[in-house]
C-alpha cells in the first residue's frame, strides 16, 4: 500500500513539527485553535490507517538504518493490538485540547507544546518495533507528561510529579538493562525477530522480571500504584484524560507485547503471581474507591482496579482472557478519559473535587448528570454499554481458567458498582445543592463529552468490529505462546528436537 | 619514522596562541586588543587546524608520542572544547582586566597540555603532559575577584587542589617506579605484552594502581573526587567550566590507552569496577543534598566518572569506545550546564537552586538548554547522554562485568531526584523579584541553542561520530 507518505513516521513527526510552530504564536485563543486544527489535521493524516488489514501481519511497516553501528534500526509498524492504541492515542488529542480550553489560562503555548510533544512520545511507543527505539519513545513522553503536572497541577503539584518521575523512571532502568540483555543474548534488537528466539529460562525469569517491574509501575499493579492518584489529582484535566487513557496502557501493551512473547516460559511460571496481583490490585483498588471524598481521587483508585482486570486478563494465556483485556484497555481509555474530563467540567464550576461541594446537580445541570451516569454505568459494566463487553470477557477467560479466580473477580465487580453508584447518586440528589447558580454544558463541552459517548454505546452494542480488529492478532499471541512453551517445555523434558516437536505438538487449535 | 611537522600541527597552532598570549601578559595592556576581543577568533581557528592533522598517523619522538585515530579525535574535541570554554569565559565578570591575558595563557596552556596526553604512549610522556595541564589549573583557579563569594573561597579551592594534585602525582610517580622496577619498560605498547596478574607480577599491580590514582584524581574518581565539588564551587563559573570539561577528557584518553593492559577478570579490573560503582553511587547521592549548583554538578561528574569505567572494564573495542563517546558525550553536556550557568549568574556570583526559580520566564532560551543539559545528565532520550549510556551498557554485558551494568542503571534512577530538581526550579518555581537579570544576549542564547542543539542531534543520529569512535577503539584492541 503506498499513501505517498509514511504513515507512521508523519503521525510522530506531525506533532513535533505543529509543536514547534507553537513558538510563533503570540495569543493564548489563537494557540488554542492551532492546535486543535493540528489535532484534526492529525486525525486526517491517520486516515490511512483505516486500510488497516484484518489480519495478523505487521502493517504500515518503516524500517530504516539508524545506528548500523550498534544494530539499531528505525522500525515502525502495527498490528492488531497496536493499532488499536494509536488510534486511541490521536483520538484523544483533540478532546484534550477541547477540554482545556477555558481551564488551563496560564502558559497556554507551553501546554500545548507538552500535549503535541505527547502524543508523538505515545505514538512513537506504540508503533516501534526495535527495541531501543520503543525505549526512547517510552522516556521521551516521561518529561512532557512531568512537565503537565508540574507545571499546570494542583497545589501539591511538585510532590506528585515527583513522585510520578521517580516511579516511572526507576521502573524503566532495569528495562533498559533488559533490553541490552536481549540485544547480547538473541543478538538483535528488533522486537519481531527476538520473539523466534529460544531464550533459556533462566535468562527468561531475568528478563522477565526486570521488565514486570517497568510495566507494573507504569499499568500501575497493587504495590506499585501509589504514585497515580497522586498524580491524577494534581494533574490538569488534560494530564489525567492522557495518563488514564494512554499512558497506563503502555504498561500492559508492555506485557502483551514483550513479556508474552519474549520470555513465554517465564511469563507461565509467573502467573499465578501475576494473577494473585492483579486480584489484589482490583480489589484493594476498589475497596479504597468506596471511601474516597475526593471525586478525582475516587476514579484514580478505580483505574487501579479497572487495570488490574486487564492484567488479569493478560496472564490468563486464553483468547477470551487477551481479548478481554484489549478491549477493557480501550474501554478505560474511553471511559476514564471521559470522566476525568467530566470532573474539570465541574472543577471550573465549583472550584472544588470533593463529594460534598458537588452535590445535587441532577435538578440544574441535567446533561451533565447525564453523561456523568453514562459513564458509571460504563465504568462498572453495565451491559449495553462498552465497559460490560470487556468485563464480560475477562469474565468468561477467568472461568474458563479456574473456579477460584473467577470468583475473586465478582466481588471486584460488585465493589465497582458500589463506589460508582454511591458517588453519582450524591452527586445527582445529594443535599444540600451547591449547583443552583451554575449553567450547564456549553456546546464545546456537549461536544467532547459526547464523543466518548458514541463509542460507549458503538463498542457496548457492536463490538464486532474491534473483534475483527484484534482477533487475528490475538490469536497469533496466544498460539504462538502456546506452541512456544509447548515446544520448549519438550525439549527441556525430552531433548527432542524443536522441528520435531512442533510437528508432533501441533498448536493447541484456537477455537473462535 | 619520518617527523613531519604538519601531523603535530594542532599542539604547533596551540602553542602560538600561548606564546602570543604570553608577550601580551607581558605589557600593560593598553596598546593591545584586550584578549577576550581576540583569542575567540583563533580559538575557533584552531579547530580547524585540528581538523588538517585529522587523519595524521605515526609514531614519533622515539616512539614516545602516537599520532592515530583516538589521539586525533580528542586533539579534535579538546580544540572544539577549548573553544566553547574561551567563548564562555570571555564575559567573565569575576576576573579583572589587566589579569585576562594571563588567564587565557593558563587556559591555552592547560589545553596544550592534554592535547599532548592524548598522544603520549610511555609513562614519563603521559606524566609530563599531566603535569603541564595541572600546573596551569592550579594557578587559574583562584583567579576570582571579590564579589560574592570572593577571593579568599577562590584561593582556599586552589589550595586544595593543588594540594589533593600533588599528592595524587607524588603517589602516581611511586607507582611508575614500581612498574618500571617489575616490567623494565614504560612503553604501553610494551607493558600491553607483560603480565598484569597478582600472582604474575605483584609489584606491578600495586604500581599500575597507584599510577592509575593520578589519573583518578583528575577524572574525580572516588576516593580520588575530593577536591572536586570544593574546586568548582570555590573557582569562579567559568574556570569551573573549563576545569569540568577538558582535564576529564584528558584523563580518560589515558585510561583509554591504559586499558589494553586491563584484562576482564584481572584484580586489577575488578578494582576498577569496584570503584566505578563507588564513584557512582557515591557521587549521585551527595549530589542529592546539594543546594549550590556547582557543587551538585561536581558531585555529578564524579557520578559520571564512575560511568565512564564501565566501558575500560568489559576490554573490547566496543567498550573503549563506548567509553570514548561518553567522554565526548560528558563534554558536550557539562559545556552546556556550566554556559547556563555563567549566562544566568551574569554578575559572577555563585547560583543557588533557588537562584534558578522563574528562569523559564526571565530566560525562556536558558531555561530550556538547561533542561535539555539535565535531562542528557540523567541519560533521558532523546539526547547524546542516553546514547553513551546505552552504548556503555551494551558493550559492557556479558564480559563479567553485569553487577556494573546493573549499578549503573539503577544510579540513573537515584540521579533523576537531583538533575529533576533543576528543571523543577526553572519551570516550576515563580522568580524573586530581587534575583540579577540573567544575560540574555543573543551571544548567550546563540551558545546555548547550539550546545543544546549539538546534544539532542548527536542523541539522534550518533552514528557519524560514533564511527570515529570505533576507529580509535578498533585501533587498540584489533
Amino acid at each position: 500500500m503506498e499513501f505517498g507518505y509514511p504513515v507512521l513516521t508523519t503521525l510522530i513527526v506531525f506533532p513535533l513539527l505543529a509543536a514547534a510552530g507553537l513558538f510563533f504564536i503570540k495569543s493564548p485563543q489563537v494557540a488554542r485553535a492551532y492546535t486543535m486544527g493540528a489535532s484534526i489535521l492529525e486525525l486526517i493524516l491517520a486516515i490511512p490507517l483505516a486500510t488497516f488489514k484484518h489480519n495478523a501481519e505487521w502493517q504500515f511497516v518503516e524500517r530504516a538504518h539508524w545506528v548500523p553501528q550498534w544494530g539499531l534500526e528505525y522500525h515502525l509498524a502495527v498490528d492488531g493490538i497496536s493499532y488499536l492504541m494509536v488510534v486511541l492515542t490521536l483520538a484523544i488529542l483533540p478532546l484534550c485540547v477541547m477540554c482545556s480550553w477555558t481551564y488551563i489560562s496560564k502558559r497556554v503555548k507551553e501546554f500545548h507544546f507538552c500535549l503535541l510533544f505527547m502524543t508523538a512520545a505515545c505514538v512513537g511507543v506504540f508503533s516501534a518495533l526495535d527495541f531501543v527505539l520503543f525505549y526512547v519513545f517510552w522516556e521521551a513522553m516521561l518529561i512532557p507528561m512531568y512537565l503537565l503536572i508540574a507545571v499546570w497541577g494542583g497545589d501539591q503539584r511538585r510532590y506528585a510529579s515527583l513522585k510520578f518521575f521517580l516511579f516511572t523512571l526507576a521502573g524503566s532502568t532495569l528495562l533498559l538493562a533488559a533490553i541490552v540483555a536481549f540485544r547480547i543474548t538473541g543478538g538483535t534488537f528488533s522486537i519481531p525477530e527476538l520473539m523466534q528466539f529460544p531464550f533459556t529460562f533462566q535468562f527468561q525469569f531475568w528478563a522477565f522480571l526486570a521488565m514486570a517491574l517497568a510495566f507494573a509501575i507504569k499499568v500501575p499493579m497493587f504495590p506499585f500504584h501509589t504514585w497515580l492518584p497522586a498524580a491524577h489529582v494534581q494533574a490538569p484535566s488534560a494530564g489525567s484524560v492522557i495518563l488514564a487513557a494512554v499512558l497506563l496502557k503502555m504498561g500492559t501493551y508492555g506485557f502483551l507485547r514483550f513479556c508474552l512473547p519474549l520470555t513465554p516460559q517465564a511469563s507461565e511460571y509467573f502467573a499465578p503471581m501475576m494473577i494473585a496481583i492483579s486480584i489484589a490490585s482490583i480489589l484493594y483498588g476498589g475497596a479504597i474507591a468506596l471511601g474516597q471524598e475526593d471525586i478525582k481521587k475516587l476514579v484514580a483508585y478505580s483505574s487501579v482496579g479497572h487495570m488490574g482486570f486487564v492484567t488479569l486478563g493478560i496472564f490468563l494465556f486464553n483468547l477470551r482472557g487477551v481479548e478481554g483485556a484489549l478491549f477493557q484497555m480501550l474501554n478505560h481509555g474511553i471511559i476514564t478519559g471521559a470522566l476525568f474530563m467530566m470532573i474539570g467540567a465541574v472543577y471550573e464550576r465549583s472550584h472544588s473535587r470533593l463529594i460534598k461541594d458537588n452535590m445535587g446537580l441532577g435538578k440544574y445541570l441535567p446533561a451533565f448528570m447525564g453523561f456523568w451516569g453514562l459513564y458509571a454505568l460504563a465504568s462498572f459494566g453495565f451491559p449495553g454499554t462498552n465497559g460490560f463487553v470487556g468485563e464480560m470477557l475477562v469474565f468468561t477467560g477467568a472461568f474458563q481458567k479456574s473456579y477460584i479466580v473467577g470468583a475473586f473477580l465478582v466481588p471486584g465487580a460488585l465493589l465497582g458498582a458500589a463506589y460508582m453508584f454511591r458517588v453519582s447518586l450524591k452527586m445527582a440528589w445529594g443535599q444540600p445543592a451547591s449547583a443552583k447558580t451554575w449553567r450547564d454544558l456549553n456546546t464545546r463541552e456537549w461536544a467532547y463529552l459526547l464523543v466518548p459517548a458514541v463509542f460507549v454505546f458503538y463498542i457496548g452494542l457492536a463490538p464486532g468490529l474491534i473483534f475483527k480488529l484484534i482477533d487475528p492478532s490475538v490469536e497469533k499471541l496466544v498460539g504462538d505462546f502456546k506452541q512456544r512453551n509447548t515446544v520448549e517445555q519438550k525439549v527441556t523434558a525430552e531433548a527432542v528436537p524443536a522441528a520435531v516437536a512442533a510437528v508432533v505438538v501441533p498448536a493447541e487449535p484456537v477455537n473462535n | 619514522m619520518v617527523f613531519n611537522p604538519i601531523q603535530i600541527v594542532p599542539e604547533l597552532y596551540q602553542l602560538l596562541l600561548i606564546l602570543a598570549l604570553f608577550f601580551q601578559s607581558l605589557g600593560d595592556g593598553s596598546d593591545t586588543p584586550p584578549a577576550e576581543r581576540w583569542l575567540p577568533f583563533f580559538a575557533g581557528f584552531g579547530i580547524f587546524v585540528a581538523i588538517v592533522s585529522w587523519g595524521a598517523e605515526g609514531l614519533i619522538f622515539g616512539g614516545a608520542y602516537k599520532l592515530d585515530a583516538l589521539s586525533q579525535f580528542m586533539k579534535l574535541a579538546i580544540s572544539a572544547g577549548f573553544y566553547v570554554t574561551v567563548l564562555n569565559a570571555s564575559r567573565q565578570p569575576s576576573l579583572e582586566e589587566r589579569k585576562r591575558p594571563d588567564y587565557f595563557m593558563f587556559l591555552a596552556l592547560s589545553a596544550w597540555g592534554l592535547m599532548i596526553l592524548s598522544s603520549a604512549v610511555e609513562l614519563i610522556t603521559i606524566y609530563l603532559a599531566l603535569e603541564i595541564s595541572s600546573y596551569s589549573l592550579y594557578a587559574v583557579i583562584p583567579l576570582r575577584t571579590t564579589n560574592g563569594v570572593g577571593a579568599k573561597g577562590a584561593a582556599e579551592a586552589g589550595i586544595k587542589y593543588i594540594l589533593f594534585g600533588a599528592v595524587a602525582t607524588a603517589l602516581a610517580l611511586y607507582g611508575f617506579s614500581y612498574i618500571l622496577a617489575s616490567q623494565h619498560t614504560s612503553y604501553i605498547s610494551q607493558l600491553a605484552l607483560r603480565t598484569w596478574t597478582w600472582d604474575g607480577a605483584p609489584m606491578a599491580v600495586v604500581g599500575l594502581s597507584l599510577f592509575l590514582g593520578g589519573m583518578f584524581y583528575k577524572l574525580a574518581l572516588f576516593p580520588f573526587h575530593f577536591w572536586c565539588p570544593d574546586v568548582y564551587q570555590g573557582a569562579s563559573n567559568e574556570t569551573a567550566g573549563f576545569v569540568a570539561t577538558l582535564p576529564k577528557l584528558g584523563a580518560v584518553v589515558v585510561l583509554v590507552r591504559l586499558a589494553v593492559l586491563l584484562k576482564p577478570g584481572l584484580e586489577i579490573t575488578t578494582l576498577l569496577a569496584i570503584l566505578g560503582a563507588c564513584s557512582m553511587t557515591y557521587g549521585n547521592l551527595c549530589a542529592l543534598a546539594q543546594k549550590d549548583l556547582k557543587r551538585l554538578l561536581g558531585f555529578s561528574s564524579v557520578a559520571h566518572a564512575g560511568y565512564i569505567m564501565v566501558g575500560l572494564v568489559s576490554g573490547t573495542a566496543m567498550g573503549l569506545s563506548a567509553a570514548v563517546f561518553y567522554a565526548l558525550a560528558y563534554l558536550v553536556m557539562n559545556l552546556l550546564c556550566f554556559w547556563v550557568i555563567s549566562r544566568v549568574a551574569s554578575d559572577g556570583r555563585n547560583l543557588q537552586l533557588d537562584d534558578l526559580n522563574g528562569l523559564y520566564k526571565r530566560a525562556p532560551a536558558l531555561a530550556f538548554a538547561l533542561g535539555v543539559g539535565a535531562f542528557a545528565l540523567v541519560g533521558l532520550p532523546p539526547t547524546i547522554g542516553f546514547m553513551g549510556k546505552f552504548f556503555l551498557i551494551t558493550s559492557a554485558w556479558d564480559h563479567g562485568y553485569n553487577w556494573l551494568v546493573i549499578t549503573l542503571v539503577l544510579n540513573s534512577a537515584i540521579a533523576i531526584y537531583y538533575y529533576l530538581s533543576l528543571v523543577r526550579h526553572a519551570y516550576t518555581h515563580e522568580a524573586d523579584e530581587t534575583l540579577a537579570a540573567p544575560d540574555n544576549s543573543a551571544f548567550s542564547i546563540a551558545g546555548a541553542s547550539l550546545l543544546a542543539a549539538l546534544v539532542l542531534v548527536l542523541g539522534l543520529v550518533p552514528g557519524r561520530v560514533f564511527d570515529f569512535a570505533i576507529m580509535a577503539g578498533k585501533q587498540l584492541i584489533p
